[in-house]
C-alpha cells in the first residue's frame, strides 16, 4: 500500500493586516477588522489588537485561533509577572515574553504573525516585529500579515531610517508628528484594501503616548 | 527522439510533449507559474422582453487584485452577448474566436446569428479540450426565435436556464435569484434584480469586488451599461499627498567624441567585385 500522505491541517489562515510605527513619544499601531476563511467572510469587526500591559499592544495576523490562544498565555504571564514584581511589564521586556512563548512552540508553532508596539521606559515609541516562531527585532516601523507585501515597500519608501550600519547608531523612530503618522498609516491600509482581498471592512488604529490611549476607527472597502 | 518517421505539421490541439519534464520540475521544487484568474460572480436571467446579463469587475492573481475594473461581459455578436468566468486568458480568447466565426457565418448566411449557434460552437470547442480551457460561461441573446440564456461549463456540458450564476460569487448571487426571481420581470425590475445579485457577490465573496456591469439583450436592441454602479470608491485620499525622490545621481559624464576611431587608409586595394 503506498504511503498515505495527511490531508487534514491544524491550521487555516484568517487574512488581515497589521502595521506599527513607532514615533519620537508615541507608538502608532494598527490593524484591520476583516476575518475570513478561504473566499469567504466570517465576520467584518473582528479586532486584531490586544493591550497585553500600560505600555505595550500587540497585534496579529494568521490563525486566530492560535492568536487568542497566544492572547491568553501572554495576559496570564503578565498577570503572574504583576505579582510577582508589583509593576506593570515594560515593553522590551513584553517583547522577550512574547519571542519565548513562541519559540516554545518551535514544533507546533503558533501561527501568528505579530508586530508588538508600546513606550519604552525612556518614554520613546518602540515597535517589535515577529516571525511565527519568536525570531524577533526592535525597528523603527514594521507590517505584518496578507497587506504586508504591498505595505513594506511604501513604509521603507517613506519612512527608511539610514542604515544601522552607519556609526554613530542613529535613532529608528520616526520624525514624523502622531497626526502625520495617523495619516500614514490610513492611506497603507487604503492603498492595500484596493489590491489585496483578504484586507478591508474596518481599520482599528490605536494610539500610545505618555497622556495613554486613543482609539479611532476609519471605514475601508467592503468588497 | 520520437519514432515516427516524419512528423507532419502540428495537427492543432495541446502538445503534451512538455509534461514528464514539467512533472519532474514539480517534484523538483519548482514553484509553477499562477494563473490569471477572474475569481469573478457572472449572472444572466430572462425578463419580459429578452435577457439581462451581470457580472462585478475584479480579476485576481491568487489573493492580489490584479485588475479593479476589467470587463467580464464579452461581444459575441450584435444580439449575442457571453459573460466569463475561470482563467481570463481562456475566456477572452474563446469569445473572440467564436465572434470571429458567427461574423464569417453571418457574411454565409445572410442572417443575424443565433444563440444556439454560438452555444453550439462554444460547446465543442471546450469539450475537444477535455477541460484544460477553463472557461465558465455565461451566454446571453435574443434572436430570430426569441431570447435564450445559457451556462457552459469548462467539460462542455450546457444548462439551458430562466435565471443563472458562474464563478466563485454564483452562491452569493444564486441566493439572491432564489428568493426573488419571478417571470415576467419588467426591465427596470430587472436590471436591479441583476444589480443586487452581481453587488452580493461583490460584497460576501472575496475574489469578486469592484463595480458592477450590465448589458440588456432586447429584439434588435442591446445596452451595454458599463460600471452601472460603483459601490466601492477608495475610503481615504491623504490631503497632503506623498512625494516619491527620483533617487537618481549622475556619478560620470563622459563624452568620446567620435573621429578618433576613424583613421583613413591610403591608397588601398580597389574593392573586387
Amino acid at each position: 500500500m503506498p504511503i498515505q500522505q495527511a490531508n487534514w491541517s491544524p491550521y487555516d489562515n484568517n487574512g488581515g493586516t497589521c502595521v506599527a510605527i513607532a514615533g519620537a513619544d508615541y507608538c502608532v499601531i494598527a490593524a484591520d477588522t476583516r476575518m475570513s476563511t478561504g473566499y469567504n467572510i466570517l465576520t467584518r469587526d473582528y479586532s486584531k489588537i490586544i493591550q497585553l500591559a500600560d505600555k505595550s499592544v500587540m497585534a496579529s495576523s494568521g490563525f486566530q485561533a492560535d492568536v487568542r490562544a497566544l492572547q491568553k498565555v501572554l495576559e496570564a504571564r503578565h498577570l503572574v509577572y504583576q505579582h510577582q514584581h508589583n509593576k506593570q511589564m515594560s515593553c522590551p521586556a513584553m517583547a522577550q515574553l512574547l519571542s519565548n512563548t513562541l519559540y516554545y512552540k518551535r514544533f507546533f508553532p503558533y501561527y501568528s504573525f505579530n508586530v508588538l508596539g508600546g513606550l519604552d521606559s525612556e518614554g520613546k515609541g518602540c515597535v517589535f516585529t515577529y516571525d511565527a516562531v519568536g525570531s524577533y527585532e526592535r525597528v523603527g516601523y514594521s507590517s505584518q500579515g496578507s497587506g504586508s507585501t504591498l505595505i513594506m515597500p511604501f513604509l521603507d519608501n517613506q519612512l527608511k531610517s539610514p542604515s544601522p550600519l552607519l556609526l554613530p547608531a542613529k535613532d529608528a523612530v520616526t520624525p514624523l508628528s502622531e497626526s502625520e503618522a495617523a495619516d500614514l498609516v490610513k492611506t497603507c491600509f487604503a492603498s492595500a484594501t484596493e489590491r489585496d482581498i483578504y484586507t478591508g471592512d474596518k481599520l482599528e488604529i490605536l494610539v500610545l503616548n505618555a497622556e495613554g490611549i486613543r482609539r479611532e476607527y476609519m471605514e475601508l472597502r467592503k468588497d | 527522439m520520437s519514432k515516427a518517421a516524419i512528423e507532419g505539421p502540428p495537427k492543432g490541439g495541446f502538445s503534451f510533449d512538455l509534461c514528464r519534464r514539467n512533472e519532474m520540475l514539480l517534484q523538483k521544487g519548482l514553484n509553477a507559474p499562477s494563473f490569471l484568474k477572474t475569481g469573478t460572480t457572472i449572472v444572466g436571467l430572462v425578463f419580459q422582453d429578452g435577457v439581462i446579463l451581470g457580472a462585478d469587475t475584479r480579476a485576481t492573481e491568487g489573493p492580489i487584485v490584479a485588475d479593479k475594473n476589467c470587463e467580464k461581459i464579452h461581444y459575441i455578436a450584435p444580439n449575442i452577448y457571453c459573460c466569463g468566468a475561470g482563467t481570463a486568458a481562456d475566456t477572452e480568447a474563446v469569445t473572440d474566436m467564436v465572434s470571429s466565426q458567427l461574423t464569417l457565418h453571418r457574411h454565409h448566411t445572410g442572417r443575424e446569428s443565433r444563440v444556439v449557434t454560438a452555444l453550439t460552437l462554444l460547446k465543442s470547442h471546450l469539450f475537444s479540450y477535455q477541460g484544460y480551457v477553463s472557461a465558465a460561461l455565461v451566454l446571453g441573446g435574443v434572436d430570430f426565435t426569441g431570447p435564450h440564456l445559457h451556462t457552459i461549463y469548462p467539460h462542455g456540458s450546457t444548462d439551458t436556464l430562466p435565471f443563472a450564476t458562474m464563478g466563485s460569487g454564483s452562491l452569493a448571487a444564486m441566493a439572491v435569484f432564489e428568493s426573488k426571481y419571478r417571470e415576467g420581470l419588467t426591465r427596470d425590475e430587472g436590471v436591479q434584480l441583476v444589480a443586487e445579485a452581481i453587488s452580493s457577490g461583490i460584497f460576501n465573496d472575496l475574489g469578486s469586488g469592484s463595480n458592477v456591469d450590465i448589458c440588456v439583450l432586447t429584439k434588435g436592441h442591446k445596452e451595454y451599461l458599463r460600471n452601472h454602479l460603483q459601490p466601492n470608491p477608495r475610503t481615504y485620499i491623504s490631503e497632503k499627498g506623498y512625494s516619491f525622490s527620483k533617487k537618481t545621481e549622475v556619478l560620470l559624464t563622459k563624452i568620446t567624441p567620435l573621429r578618433d576611431s576613424i583613421h583613413i587608409i591610403e591608397g588601398g586595394d580597389e574593392m573586387e567585385e
